[in-house]
């Protein structure tokens, strides 16, 4: 392996990933709503120095299709918030970066960039966060402020067509992030003088109303949280068609795709950099980095893995589908397929455990250790920020005098 | 002599953090925004057996003649966030925190306290407060759209409807019966609700908690609030820590109760105060009134006479007599501050009053009026005092502001606490999980979800 070494996520989510996880044989699903359950987790996780974990999140209840809800009870329902969830991970742990997903359909703007520059205040500058809109109309009456475009079964046979329809959302989920980061922006860093002998705690020079005037909202500033440690968490986005790209190239820091193979992942890469052309990013300046998402079933044994996949397949009475790619087999076999797409132009990946605790720890103990003995993969963290691990540099406040 | 148990002292800490409360310029004073300071003081209280920890809520900087207002320490957190984390390094102590209901929807803070309540094991408590004010409506995208006369009927249907939320999910809703093939019950997480202010329906995301309902706090001595609180909250806060006022506003509030059918005993009454131990009496005295003066700068003096008089008085002496100028009519100098916010042209004939009856210099007057540490002296005298104050029917506790972060509770918790749980008023040990254990007061009675293909028939 010549190049940079790959960078890791791991996404987590209930069970795991297959719908009939909670049934695996060491699942345990009576304690998904259990602070242990999730610090055992992530502790697993970080003892495998990934970069960092995702937690899931949504402002209703999960859904076979993602689209519409339904009343079934032989999957996982229920969730805790995300964000409430990776502030108590944050002291447990002292390294991984922990990036919740929160709703930026119905939740105020101003909430979320406080709540993520407190989390990165709490785990010392390893939050980030991913900014999802709602796709699910239902939500909205949850709220009854408002209505959201409500998807029908043509438009979700094809991520373009679910985009469009989807289209304006994205533009005011752009504008939170916008908001957000000039909040985390508005306190410079040195803000804070304690100057006894004017009386002054802050310098208030160095706090800034942003003032933002958007489309769809205004939001005035200053934060009331001081600048988080990383000045500006990372932003993290899953795109799958050209509206999400485009999301990504305006507001993101890491974008997690979804291709199936080599030569698709050349192709969707081609298509994120043109949206960030479209855009007028400069990338030298504002790095987007380009993960890879895969859904992983992982044991040492050939074989042992498509067997229990298979067996979550009866158990569910269908076979596993997901808008990411499926991996069954080896952590060697999955290193081999790492290294390959990842000549395509890939920074990293993030995988999606089938089941947890079991695929998420042949991560960490299979995948890790094959990665590193091809010099793929960290042997140590060498940061202690989640913008430390991926290289990424701490941003300067756009309102600082030469900043 | 009969063995009757003593009234229980309840007790909170408040990290200080707005308002000239903390005595910043203090060489021990240390961040107000590090974890480390939260963790620190969180840790202290729990080791002091305090029934929980509370955090207030501002959701706008303050501004003075239109620049951010700077004398006073700047900063915070978001509440349910940084308690989340202190949730994973403590393991009794009840988590408070204020969330306004004005600028959030019942879904979102029915989730979040549920999630709260989940993360530690059924110790969340939400402060419900309310908003009019349009200057910190800026910061939202909704806007500070509320009239004043609808802020307690709103607060009440929203806490109806966050209380449906939490009910939405009963306690056997989440079998997770792998040989049955159901994780979850039918049914789980449906509401629908139609009032005045809230037309919503759907499912609830997040199970019922350890608590079944967080604990509900009220704070806001208004008539309006005191009869929000009899009828539907756990806790009320209060500003008044001087005796005689205190027991006029206890008996007041507890007489009310028996309207919505509730007992004295359902609703604890918590004032802020602040205390100053040292060794003895006269050293206690003297750090309180150092304390006092370092919380009133010559700068922030100046700054509340402005905030009274809607007039720059940057030009006065904060050692001389009051500004010779009568306060102008409608300037509104300091913003989000409440204190200053009405009756003005009063407060400023009750100051001027009291400065020339009293000889005071500008300083002196804010000094005067900011008030004092509410129990000043030795241990002993400190404890004999709060343990007076409850058993007269003066409070059932109280919420303790320390003037110092993070070191400001040690002193509290190693030398007057030890001396309440000797006089048998103060728990040695946290004696259950809940902090509706600590503070001795139920959940509501479960309702059955309002919906539902599925109810129980059982």
């Amino acid at each position: 392996m010549t190049g940079s070494p790959l960078h890791i996520a791991i996404a987590l989510d209930g069970a795991g990933w297959h719908p009939a996880a909670w049934r695996a044989e060491d699942a345990r699903p009576r304690e998904l709503f259990t602070a242990a359950y999730w610090a055992g987790l992530v502790a697993e996780a970080e003892r495998g120095l990934v970069d960092f974990v995702t937690l899931e999140d949504s402002l209703g209840l999960q859904s076979a299709a993602f689209h519409l809800p339904d009343d079934r009870t032989d999957q996982v329902r229920g969730s805790l918030d995300a964000v409430l969830l990776a502030a108590h991970l944050a002291p447990l742990t002292t390294h991984i970066g922990l990036v919740p997903t929160t709703n930026v359909t119905h939740t105020e703007p101003f909430h979320l960039a406080i709540g993520i520059a407190t989390l990165d205040h709490a785990s010392k500058g390893r939050a980030g966060w991913r900014p999802q809109i709602s796709s699910r109309a239902a939500d909205a009456s949850h709220f009854g402020r408002r209505t959201t475009p409500q998807l029908t079964a043509d438009d979700v046979r094809d991520s373009e067509l679910i985009a469009k329809r989807l289209r304006p959302l994205f533009a005011e989920g752009a504008e939170v992030v916008e908001v957000a980061r000039r909040l985390w922006d508005s306190w410079e860093d040195d803000a804070e003088i304690r100057d006894a002998a004017t009386g002054r705690f802050v310098d208030r020079d160095k706090l800034h109303h942003i003032d933002f005037d958007g489309t769809y909202f205004s939001v005035k500033g200053p934060s009331i949280t001081p600048r988080p440690p990383q000045g500006r968490p990372l932003v993290v986005s899953l795109a799958h068609a050209s509206t999400p790209y485009e999301f990504a190239a305006h507001a993101s820091d890491v974008v997690h795709v979804t291709p199936h193979d080599r030569a698709g992942t050349a192709a969707i890469l081609g298509q994120v950099d043109e949206a960030v052309e479209r855009t007028g990013r400069d990338v030298r300046d504002r790095p987007l980095l380009k993960f890879a998402d895969l859904l992983v079933f992982l044991d040492q044994e050939p074989g042992a893995a498509a067997r229990r996949k298979s067996r979550l397949d009866d158990l569910a009475d269908a076979e596993l589908a997901s808008d990411a790619q499926i991996f069954v087999g080896t952590p060697s076999g999955l290193a081999d397929l790492l290294l390959d797409w990842s000549t395509a132009g890939l920074d990293g990946f993030r995988l999606r455990p089938g089941t947890l605790p079991h695929d998420l720890t042949a991560v960490t103990r299979g995948l890790v250790p094959e990665l590193q003995r091809r010099g793929a993969f960290r042997t140590a963290y060498d940061a202690t920020t989640l913008r430390g691990h991926l290289h990424l540099p701490r941003p300067h406040s756009r309102y600082a005098q030469g900043g | 002599m009969p063995t009757t148990r003593r009234k229980q002292v309840h007790l909170a800490a408040q990290l200080p953090g707005i308002h000239n409360v903390t005595a910043w310029s203090d060489p021990r004073s240390e961040s107000q925004i590090a974890i480390g300071s939260f963790i620190r003081l969180a840790q202290t209280a729990e080791r002091g057996k305090f029934d929980f920890f509370f955090l207030a809520e501002g959701l706008r900087l303050r501004e003075h003649k239109g620049r951010i207002y700077d004398l006073d320490v700047v900063g915070r957190p978001e509440n349910l966030t940084v308690l989340s984390a202190l949730s994973a390094v403590t393991t009794h102590l009840g988590l408070a925190a204020t969330v306004n209901a004005t600028f959030n929807e019942p879904y979102e803070v029915a989730r979040r306290l549920a999630t709260l309540d989940h993360l530690s094991g059924g110790r969340s408590a939400w402060n419900v407060v309310t908003s009019y004010d349009a200057f910190t409506g800026e910061n939202f995208r909704r806007g500070g759209f509320l009239d004043e006369a609808d802020r307690y009927t709103r607060a009440a249907e929203f806490l109806g409807l966050t209380r449906e939320l939490w009910d939405s999910w009963a306690s056997g809703d989440l079998p997770a019966d792998a040989e049955r093939d159901e994780f979850v019950r039918p049914g789980a997480g449906h509401f629908a609700h139609r009032g005045r202010h809230f037309d919503v329906s759907g499912r609830f995301t997040t199970p019922r908690g350890p608590q079944g309902h967080p604990v509900i706090i009220q704070s806001g001595e208004s008539d309006a609030g005191r009869e929000f609180a009899a009828s539907d909250a756990d806790v009320i806060f209060s500003k008044y820590n001087q005796l005689d006022v205190a027991r006029a506003f206890y008996r007041d509030v507890k007489r009310r109760l028996a309207t919505y059918g509730r007992t004295p005993d359902m609703l604890k009454i918590m004032p802020t105060a602040s205390v100053v131990v040292a060794d003895t009496d006269e050293e206690a005295a003297a750090y309180a009134a150092e304390i006092t003066r370092a919380l009133v700068s010559p700068q922030t003096a100046i700054a509340h006479l402005e905030a009274v008089w809607g007039r720059d008085l940057s030009g006065y002496d904060p050692d001389g007599p009051l500004p010779d100028v009568e306060p102008a009519a409608d300037a509104h100098f300091l913003k989000g501050h409440s204190v200053f916010r009405k009756g003005r042209g009063e407060t400023a004939r009750q100051w001027r009053k009291l400065a020339e009856e009293r000889n005071l210099s500008m300083r002196e007057l804010v000094i005067e009026v900011n008030g004092g540490q509410t129990f000043i002296g030795s241990p002993r005298t400190v404890a004999d005092a709060i343990d007076h104050f409850v058993q007269t029917d003066g409070a059932d506790g109280f919420v303790l502001v320390p003037h110092l972060t993070p070191g400001g509770l040690d002193d509290l918790v190693d030398r007057v606490v030890p001396l309440l749980q000797e006089k048998g008023v103060f728990r040695k040990e946290y004696t259950g999980k809940l902090l509706r254990d600590h503070l001795g007061v139920r959940a509501p009675e479960y309702t059955a979800r309002p919906v539902g293909d599925e109810k129980e028939t059982r």
